[in-house]
């Protein structure tokens, strides 16, 4: 009697399905509009690099090359100076700014007074919300002949220079620049994990004699460590895409040879010097091994670990 | 609890108190230089080596040269634009798409939410990307900078997740008294996750204020340039020849070199002074959505 009752009141368990979701499907519309209009076409508009894409007839009447502009790449004298800048650009960066939150976390972690713990927070994520363009503008700033890094550098009895246009201090500034932006605010995800571990387990260990030492290696870490690892798989599937906006404010002509990524060489070639085509295919190789990067490294912490994005 | 601390605990502590401190001013100096400077004697801030600590003498002459240089004014309410309509595109859009994919029991939710995931890990790639705005009309539009990023899938996944914590009953009985979707959406989960959507309009509205790249590529006419682009121009672009020229509208070429650095330290904090200012109020909400966002959807 009661289950009969439900169904009268309940007007959706009589309806079709397409009565039912009717909101549901016009409130899909806009989703669906968009990811095909600047996401999906896009990634169809991807066969110009296959092609010799001439903007006036368009992207079907443009002439196949097949892999034409693939080759010419990776015959290029370029494609050697790219894959090395990128790669160690972004293997620089991991392997500063992927350990350095997390040590900064356990740190603050062993902060007692709760008001000094919080003031050490506010400061250090503030980096993390100022433009790129300004903090580029800072380092241009900062490193110049007459900036503060060379009148600390002067102090010593150093000589000054432009720092920024010395090719070997490329990636020290860029890294550096890099941690200091991003350190605190990268912890957050880690203190989060670190004030999810039950108490008890502190108090096990102190009860077996464990000191913060200890207590810091055998229980904290262990405990975060797949939060560790799923960031870090993350790092892995990014490893060719780094900052490009950064690179393309910071480099300059005298630099090019430590500055130039794969990046920052296909807007030159595409939206500088109009080779949609070839700097399109520069563009899907690059993905194509960002997406392989990422399958592998889940791959392998599946198996070492047991922890995995999907 | 009176535990004695051992000697070896009692210097760590002091120790990691320092570098912490340490650490938390390296964060800090460089905002404070900028901030000091831009109030300093343009003489003086020539003369002077090293951080500043405080400003050397007192001057509002570089805001006031910085408000007229050509552009500035234009370029400060374009980012306004670009936020408030980005954000409020942004936050509809994630809104009603968020919804849409907690009904996990409607056939298509699954495909679009897959179709959705795909583009996190791949995408067309600068050029394509170039080319479909060139090919949507929206070349060197304010839609241009509006639209391609009107939705951010990490942004969206976030939001339903939040969404699927909410009691279903609620929606079934609103349902049962004949509210249609938009009515149950607007009027009891859009209330009901105040807090989360929060994060998400200070996420969109932070990033439509640093953003310059799109910008930078889908723009021509200077009228509609936003503020980190004109800042972009001041800050860190090669040829000076277009800047000294706008420069020269607003001082003597006599004082460029004095006035220059001014200018640029004022600039900064015109730019960056409206997200650090609502920074210590809205901080706690950031660390509050890297947490929603680090659970798992």
């Amino acid at each position: 009697m009661i289950m009969i009752k439900k169904k009268e009141i309940s007007p959706y368990l009589h309806q079709n399905n397409f009565i039912k979701y009717k909101d549901i499907f016009i409130m899909s519309i806009p989703m669906v509009v968009y990811f095909i209009l600047f996401h999906y076409m896009p990634m169809y508009g991807v066969v110009i690099s296959f092609k010799d894409f001439n903007p006036s007839r368009g992207i079907l009447g443009s002439d196949w090359a097949g892999l034409k502009h693939f080759e010419a790449f990776f015959n290029s004298h370029y494609f050697g100076r790219l894959i090395r800048n990128t790669l160690l650009l972004s293997v620089y960066s991991l392997l500063w700014g992927f350990p350095t939150p997390i040590l900064f976390a356990l740190l603050l972690n062993e902060i007692s007074n709760r008001h000094y713990k919080k003031a050490v927070q506010s400061i250090t994520y503030m980096p993390h919300f100022i433009s790129m363009v300004v903090v580029c503008g800072l380092i241009k700033d900062f490193t110049a002949s007459e900036g503060v890094i060379n009148d600390i550098i002067a102090f010593f009895g150093g000589a000054r220079s432009s720092l920024l246009i010395n090719k070997k201090l490329f990636r020290t500034i860029y890294i550096a620049s890099g941690v200091w932006q991003d350190l605190g605010f990268n912890s957050i995800i880690y203190l989060a994990a670190i004030s999810g571990i039950p108490q008890e387990l502190y108090e096990a260990a102190i009860i077996d004699g464990a000191n913060r030492w200890k207590q810091t290696i055998h229980v904290t870490l262990p405990s975060i460590a797949p939060t560790i690892v799923i960031l870090f798989i993350m790092q892995i599937g990014g490893l060719m895409n780094v900052g490009f906006e950064k690179v393309l404010l910071l480099y300059n002509n005298s630099i090019l040879q430590t500055a130039d990524v794969i990046s920052t060489f296909v807007y030159r070639k595409g939206l500088l010097e109009f080779s949609y085509s070839y700097s399109a295919a520069v563009g899907l190789f690059n993905s194509v091994i960002n997406c392989i990067l990422l399958v592998l490294a889940n791959f392998a912490s599946r198996k070492l670990t047991e922890t995995s994005l999907w | 609890m009176a535990i004695k601390k051992s000697f070896g605990s009692r210097l760590f502590n002091m120790i990691n108190t320092i570098i912490l401190a340490v650490f938390s001013y390296i964060c800090l100096a460089p905002v404070l230089h900028v901030i000091f400077a831009s109030f300093s004697d343009p003489l003086k801030l020539m003369r002077s080596e090293g951080i500043l600590l405080k400003p050397l003498g007192f001057t509002l002459k570089g805001y006031e040269l910085a408000f007229r240089m050509p552009g500035t004014l234009k370029a400060y309410g374009n980012t306004i634009f670009y936020v408030g309509v980005g954000t409020l595109i942004n936050m509809v859009m994630s809104i009603i798409s968020a919804y849409v994919l907690t009904f996990n029991e409607w056939k298509y939710v699954k495909f679009l939410t897959v179709m959705i995931t795909f583009t996190m890990f791949f995408n067309g790639g600068l050029i394509p990307n170039y080319l479909q705005i060139k090919n949507l009309g929206l070349l060197d539009t304010r839609w241009a900078i509006v639209l391609p990023g009107a939705m951010s899938v990490w942004n969206l996944i976030v939001m339903k997740t939040s969404f699927k914590t909410l009691p279903k009953s609620l929606q079934e009985s609103a349902r049962i008294d004949g509210a249609n979707e938009w009515t149950i959406l607007f009027r009891i989960v859009v209330p009901l996750s105040k807090a989360v959507l929060a994060v998400m309009l200070l996420f969109y509205a932070v990033g439509h204020w640093n953003e310059w790249f799109n910008a930078m590529i889908y723009l021509r006419d200077r009228g509609k340039f936003p503020l980190q682009l004109i800042l972009r121009e001041l800050l860190v672009e090669e040829s000076q020849t277009a800047t000294v020229s706008q420069y020269s509208k607003v001082i003597k070429v006599g004082d460029l070199d004095m006035y220059k650095p001014l200018i640029r330290y004022t600039t900064i904090v015109i730019a960056t002074v409206p997200v650090l200012c609502f920074y210590p109020f809205i901080q706690k909400y950031f660390v509050k959505g890297v947490m929603v966002g680090s659970i798992k959807g």
